[in-house]
């Protein structure tokens, strides 16, 4: 990690997840709060693929290489099952999110009893 | 959704499927497989259901059939895995038999469709259930929001 | 049967996880076939859970490694390394998945009868037995990656079963909340499987647990997963979810979604003793560990004083028994590297503290179950506005009553059992930490007999002359845990012999954990 020029994805993954982090913290709408768990999710997915590059690293498909040296494929799985997850958890939290507007009119965490702090 | 959408989606959308339905076909081979191939597929249908509605969509495929579709997908998926158990959970009884049987060289290839043993078939399972999962959620939702807005 | 004990680990995740997708295709044949079928799988898992524990009692751990061509080739030839996902059972696990697979069966049988009227019921049964799969892959898997897969299934069906009851706006809320915090916590923990990776190549717990130096970033990973899971096991100041989830869950799922975040408690354990171990500085962590058990159990017992909802109160009284099991076992981490002062006072703590969990899971359990049965009877959860109901539901003011006197440490229940551990050896570890936990038991006595004065006793309030006893599968699901309270109140020097101190030792030695994946090989 000499190469100034290869840290440039781990600031972006301390910027997404800093953003992330605020948004969840500060925000009080439920849809903003939604987002920023994307985002924070954004940052870590980043954060496993770029620890698994490697300097002029090819696909790390066999079907006609031509490489020999390929970037490391477990990140890559591991960012895809995270990826799944994130689909999971999004859509599972805004259809959550239709139903409390249906009841209660707002999605404001504020208004609502409950979802303060 | 005016006539452009709707003449341009239909002329896309069987595309869409057909690529979704490659990137499972060959998820053992290059990148994609049984999710990434599903969220393709799903996207038409998505497309499906902005340019036509989703009244429209519900008619064709109904809700409690998609859910079924993506319970067999699951079962499927676990049956494959069961399927090994004789030796070990996950195990790939196929390789080696008439089905996908076939052993890759290992290092650069051609490509192979017939290998792999159950991958490619977890690959269709998987797929199967990421279709129908997905485009449950659009559907619901868009069905969903469609019903408060009649209420407004 | 020998395959089958060979095979056991997997199979209790997966027959559970095959029975869940079943569910719905049966729902539609009958809904009595499918309330079988969710009672047998869990029934087998139970008789699996129960086999498997009695062998790795007797010969030591279990490992499993998926699609490999022999399950106990941890190790494929040509590798340093295990490359496959390994589940790894420990008499530590195989004792949290003896309460997990009890508390999931007892939810089930309550939930046939309690959910009877409510619709939607073949996904609430597919969504039960994920987070029984959950729970289990969280507290088998052998590796960190599928410690983040397990604890999302967990996550995502218990927000969902939180928020079963979609007629009550507060439920959806304190799903909401659930979710989000899991989803917070869930992604600290793959963050810092990231930051294992990128050092040592490396997923597998007990392989990264023999490579592990304790640098920076194993210090910034540590911190990642200790607030994640504390997070999830509703640690004070990270509590503010559990009193609003558990309020608002179905009967029968509060205390499965308890037993999951004990289960996280776990992995914390895990993630200390077998990961860690003695590289970190266990001084330190250990009193980051007693200070938020204090926390806990002080903040939670005085906030549940104050609630008159008799299901928030149980809430913050759960939270302030976790407390005691985090300060029995961090007692035990602070003195890991000692081994003098381990032996004579740290493993009692931690068989305190373990003890106590399994106590907990029963009495806690069966608290929130009476809860709900007064619920489902009168149709409110005010303490204020009930009264007198004792004569009316015997059977429910009987487990009230030893659900009551077991959490609040009376003699002859097990509550006291291992409250007493904890006493002891604490006290010889820090006075001072001794006096607040058997104080706070004090207050916990004082909050119950409030609440048994205001239902139950006194005089019958009118419009509760009709009310009746609840369904039997509901007495039923509160007999078992009942029966079980009342066995280790009989015999807590057998328990503590034959279950819990193989679990402390197993937690406590790390090489032999380490060594059941890297020295296999064949």
């Amino acid at each position: 990690m000499t190469q100034g020029i290869f840290n440039i994805p781990f600031l972006a993954v301390a910027a997404l997840i800093g953003i992330g982090l605020y948004i969840i913290v500060f925000d009080r709408n439920l849809i903003k709060l939604v987002i920023g768990i994307t985002v924070l999710q954004a940052g870590v997915n980043l954060f496993l693929v770029s620890l698994g590059y490697r300097q002029h690293g090819g696909v790390p498909i066999y079907t006609n290489a031509c490489h020999s040296n390929m970037v490391l494929p477990v990140p890559q799985a591991l960012t895809l099952t995270s990826i799944v997850i994130g689909v999971a958890i999004t859509a599972f939290m805004l259809s959550m999110i239709m139903i409390i507007y249906r009841h209660t009119g707002h999605i404001d965490a504020k208004k609502s009893r409950k979802l303060k702090g | 959704m005016s006539k452009i959408v709707r003449s341009t989606s239909e002329f896309l959308i069987p595309f869409i499927f057909i690529f979704g339905l490659y990137m499972i076909m060959h998820g053992h081979l290059t990148p994609g497989g049984g999710f990434q191939g599903g969220a393709v597929f799903a996207s038409g249908m998505a497309l499906l259901l902005v340019a036509f509605g989703s009244h429209k969509l519900e008619k064709k495929s109904k809700a409690h059939v998609l859910s079924m579709l993506e319970s067999t997908g699951a079962l499927a998926f676990i049956g494959l895995a069961f399927g090994g158990i004789a030796v070990g959970f996950f195990y790939n009884f196929l390789v080696g038999s008439s089905i996908f049987g076939h052993i890759p060289p290992s290092g650069p290839n051609r490509g192979d469709m017939w290998t792999g043993g159950t991958i490619p078939l977890m690959n269709m399972a998987v797929g199967l259930k990421v279709i129908a999962g997905l485009s449950l959620i659009v559907l619901v939702m868009a069905l969903a929001s469609d019903k408060t807005g009649s209420q407004k | 049967m020998s395959s089958l004990l060979i095979h056991s680990p997997i199979l209790i995740i997966a027959i559970p996880l095959l029975a869940a997708f079943l569910t719905p295709f049966i729902s539609r044949v009958s809904d009595r076939a499918r309330d079988a079928l969710v009672i047998a799988t869990l029934v087998f898992v139970e008789f699996l859970v129960i086999i498997l524990a009695v062998d790795i009692y007797r010969d030591g751990p279990h490992i499993y490694a998926l699609g490999a061509s022999s399950p106990l080739l941890a190790m494929p030839e040509h590798y340093m390394v295990p490359v496959r996902i390994v589940l790894q059972v420990d008499a530590m696990s195989i004792f949290m998945g003896m309460i997990s697979a009890t508390v999931s069966l007892a939810a089930a049988i309550y939930s046939v009868s309690f959910m009877r009227n409510e619709t939607g019921k073949d996904k609430f049964y597919t969504l039960l037995l994920l987070l029984t799969v959950g729970m289990m892959g969280l507290e088998f898997t052998g590796d960190m990656f599928n410690l983040f897969i397990f604890l999302e299934i967990l996550s995502i069906s218990g927000a969902a079963l939180a928020a079963f009851r979609t007629n009550f706006a507060d439920a959806l809320e304190g799903g909401f909340k659930y979710m989000c915090i899991s989803a917070v916590a869930a992604l600290m923990i793959l963050f810092a499987v990231g930051i294992f990776y990128a050092q040592y190549n490396l997923l597998n717990i007990a392989a990264l647990g023999q490579a592990i130096q304790y640098t920076m970033l194993d210090k910034i990973a540590l911190t990642l997963l200790m607030m994640a899971f504390f997070m999830k096991l509703a640690g004070v100041p990270l509590h503010m979810w559990a009193p609003d989830t558990y309020s608002v869950a179905p009967a029968g799922i509060t205390p499965m979604i308890y037993v999951a975040s004990q289960a996280c408690m776990y992995a914390l354990f895990r993630v200390c003793f077998s990961l860690y171990g003695v590289t970190l500085n266990t001084l330190t962590i250990g009193w980051i560990v007693i200070v938020i058990g204090v926390l806990s159990m002080f903040v939670g017992v005085t906030m549940a004083v104050r609630q008159s909802d008799i299901k928030r109160l149980m809430a913050y009284h759960a939270v302030s028994q976790s407390g005691y099991m985090l300060l029995g076992v961090g007692v035990g981490l602070a003195v890991l590297g000692n081994p003098q002062a381990l032996a004579a006072y740290g493993k009692q703590a931690m068989e305190g503290g373990i003890f106590h969990i399994i106590n907990n899971a029963m009495y806690k359990g069966l608290l929130f179950l009476t809860a709900e049965a007064l619920f489902y009877s009168l149709g409110t959860r005010d303490l204020n506005k009930m009264g007198g109901i004792a004569a009316n539901m015997r059977y429910t003011s009987i487990f009230f009553m030893i659900g009551a006197l077991a959490i609040s440490g009376i003699p002859p229940f097990n509550g006291f059992a291992s409250k007493l551990l904890i006493y002891e050896s604490v006290y010889q570890f820090n006075p001072m930490l001794s006096v607040i936990a058997m104080m706070i038991s004090i207050i916990t006595l004082a909050s119950f007999v409030k609440v048994f004065q205001s239902a139950f006793t006194g005089p019958i309030l009118p419009h509760f002359r009709v009310v009746k006893e609840v369904p039997g599968p509901m007495l039923g699901g509160m007999g078992i845990l009942t029966a079980i309270i009342i066995f280790f109140s009989l015999f807590p020097g057998l328990i503590v012999d034959q279950l819990i101190h193989p679990a402390v030792e197993a937690l406590i030695s790390r090489g032999a954990y380490i060594n059941a994946i890297m020295g296999g090989m064949q």
